[in-house]
């Protein structure tokens, strides 16, 4: 599209929805200085709350579990997704179509009604085989909604890929494996990654799910902060978000570095 | 390469952790206590026809708001340079990196008695609560699922192809008409998405109205969620309806998405 120059109405309204954005997220890390109890009163400044946090071996946990659950759960989805997709992509007509929209259910389906059918499965299933809800049902329910979103990524990358460059990999001296490592996976590279990156983050941000696949004992930080919700949420949290959001901008800084670094040098090689 | 074999393992896993489960609500949901078929679920289920309305209604209005902010956010991105465009684009996703869970409760230190806002507005001799109502609800919805509904607007709006424009220029629109009979109509797939994503969280959802909302703000996912414990044929009645309604809706914005594409 073209670009033109953007006027000072439009500016203030990109400033105003900004503000709506991130007003929230500043008092939520302004609270964490204050060396009172509550959020309402201001009692002075304090990083007190930053100690206690770091003390505090319940949050911690449950910290490590959320990161534990997002790593394995988006690695597993990603294997599995991208498999997935290449085995899909050799249907053809109807039962590729039936395969995909039921892949998408989890998707459609909302989170909570997801959440409930997980929980009666592994109650049904835990009564026949002895087991409890915990890690392991949280682990397998957050892959379960994150492969449709690594199916969904790698898939169009595999409709523009070319057929004949693997074909020309297998005539020039690979073998299938040596093909698919060296052409495949690569093509398909730029999709696995952002379904991996979805995964990630979609399991790091999920509640619903967690809450209802849990069982008795298993907490990550999600399912800590709504039970904190619901009497008081004491000031460690508004230190736990406040690192959060030095954590996500790092990263993103670091994202956005390395993409105009790799895109600096496509160009050099464009040249 | 050529081989279907690769997806054996995705299927198997999706007849069992997707297919099953919810043959397995509709069983619930049809069960009484002792196991033996019955509608009492639903007969029960039909009791909370008036939550079920009001979330319907708070969905719709947030995602109403949430179409109306969001629409110029996205237009206006698409004239931006690329290089400011990224930094906006990842301004507007930061915060749907933060918890859903502490973006809630954010909101529920700011709005507050005697929060920062009723502060802010005593100050200018302004007094009023600003929690525990449907309007503090709807802004959390807002909150929460704005991003939803700029990226896939955005998207759809950057891939308008610009010599469309110049010729509606060259044939004599102005800036209104080129919104309104160029920019528009094409951007409507990525509406219809935009909605889609919106909506279907914003009217399943629990918490927020919980959280934010006032005593006759309980959403129908707080319901599930309550009765679940005590009552799973109910649960599952009251989930199963909602899923069907879910999936009518969706079918009915594809339908009106793909009319759209073709007219």
């Amino acid at each position: 599209m073209k670009r033109n120059k953007i006027g000072v109405a439009s500016k203030i309204y990109i400033g105003l929805i900004f503000l709506f954005m991130y007003i929230p997220i500043g008092v939520l890390i302004f609270m964490s200085f204050n060396s009172g109890k509550t959020s309402t009163v201001w009692k002075g400044f304090s990083l007190k709350w930053y100690g206690e946090l770091f003390k505090s071996s319940e949050l911690m946990n449950a910290l490590g579990n959320t990161l534990i659950i997002a790593l394995l759960a988006s690695v597993f989805a990603t294997i599995l997704g991208t498999a997935a997709a290449i085995g899909i992509h050799n249907f053809k007509g109807k039962s590729r179509a039936v395969i995909q929209n039921v892949s998408n259910l989890p998707i459609i389906s909302p989170d909570i009604v997801m959440g409930v059918s997980l929980m009666l499965l592994f109650s049904f299933f835990g009564v026949i085989f002895h087991f409890e809800m915990g890690f392991w049902t949280v682990l397998i329910s957050h892959v379960c909604f994150c492969v449709p979103f690594v199916v969904l990524n790698v898939t169009p990358r595999l409709r523009r890929m070319d057929q004949s460059i693997y074909d020309a990999a297998l005539d020039l001296g690979c073998n299938q494996w040596q093909a698919f490592y060296k052409v495949v996976l690569h093509e398909l590279m730029p999709g696995i990654f952002s379904g991996l990156l979805m995964s990630f983050t979609y399991s790091m941000d999920d509640v619903v799910i967690t809450h209802f696949t849990q069982g008795a004992t298993f907490n990550n930080l999600s399912t800590k902060i709504f039970e904190k919700l619901k009497r008081q949420v004491p000031p460690t949290i508004n230190a736990l978000s406040a690192l959060l959001f030095l954590a996500i901008i790092i990263v993103l800084i670091l994202i956005n570095v390395l993409d105009r670094r790799a895109e600096k040098r496509e160009a050099k090689r464009g040249e | 390469m050529k081989s279907k074999k690769l997806s054996i393992p995705y299927i198997a896993w999706m007849v069992i952790f997707t297919m099953i489960p919810i043959v397995m609500i509709g069983i619930t949901a049809f069960k009484d206590k002792s196991g033996n078929f019955s509608l009492e679920a639903f007969s029960k289920a039909f009791g909370y026809t008036g939550v079920f309305m009001k979330s319907l209604w708070i969905a719709l209005i947030s995602t109403v708001i949430c179409l109306v902010l969001a629409y110029p956010l996205a237009y206006l991105l698409t004239k931006m340079k690329s290089s400011t465009q990224r930094v906006v684009q990842m301004l507007i996703m930061v915060p749907m990196w933060m918890n859903f869970l502490l973006r809630i409760y954010a909101w529920k230190i700011l709005l507050q008695k005697n929060g920062p806002l009723d502060m802010a507005l005593s100050l200018l001799g302004i007094h009023g609560t600003y929690i525990n109502n449907t309007g503090a609800v709807v802004v959390g919805m807002v909150y929460e699922y704005l991003p939803f509904m700029v990226l896939p607007i955005f998207t759809v709006m950057s891939k308008i192809d610009g010599q469309l424009i110049e010729a509606a220029q060259d044939l004599g629109s102005n800036n209104i008409t080129v919104l309104r009979k160029v920019i528009f109509p094409l951007s409507i797939p990525g509406v219809i998405s935009g909605i889609t994503m919106v909506f279907v969280p914003t009217a399943s959802t629990f918490l927020v109205a919980e959280q934010l909302g006032g005593k006759d703000d309980t959403m129908i996912g707080d319901v599930i969620d309550r009765i679940f414990l005590t009552d799973q044929s109910t649960g599952s009645a009251i989930s199963l309806v909602l899923m069907v309604f879910i999936l009518v809706f969706l079918i009915l914005m594809n339908l009106f998405g793909d009319e759209e594409a073709i007219a």
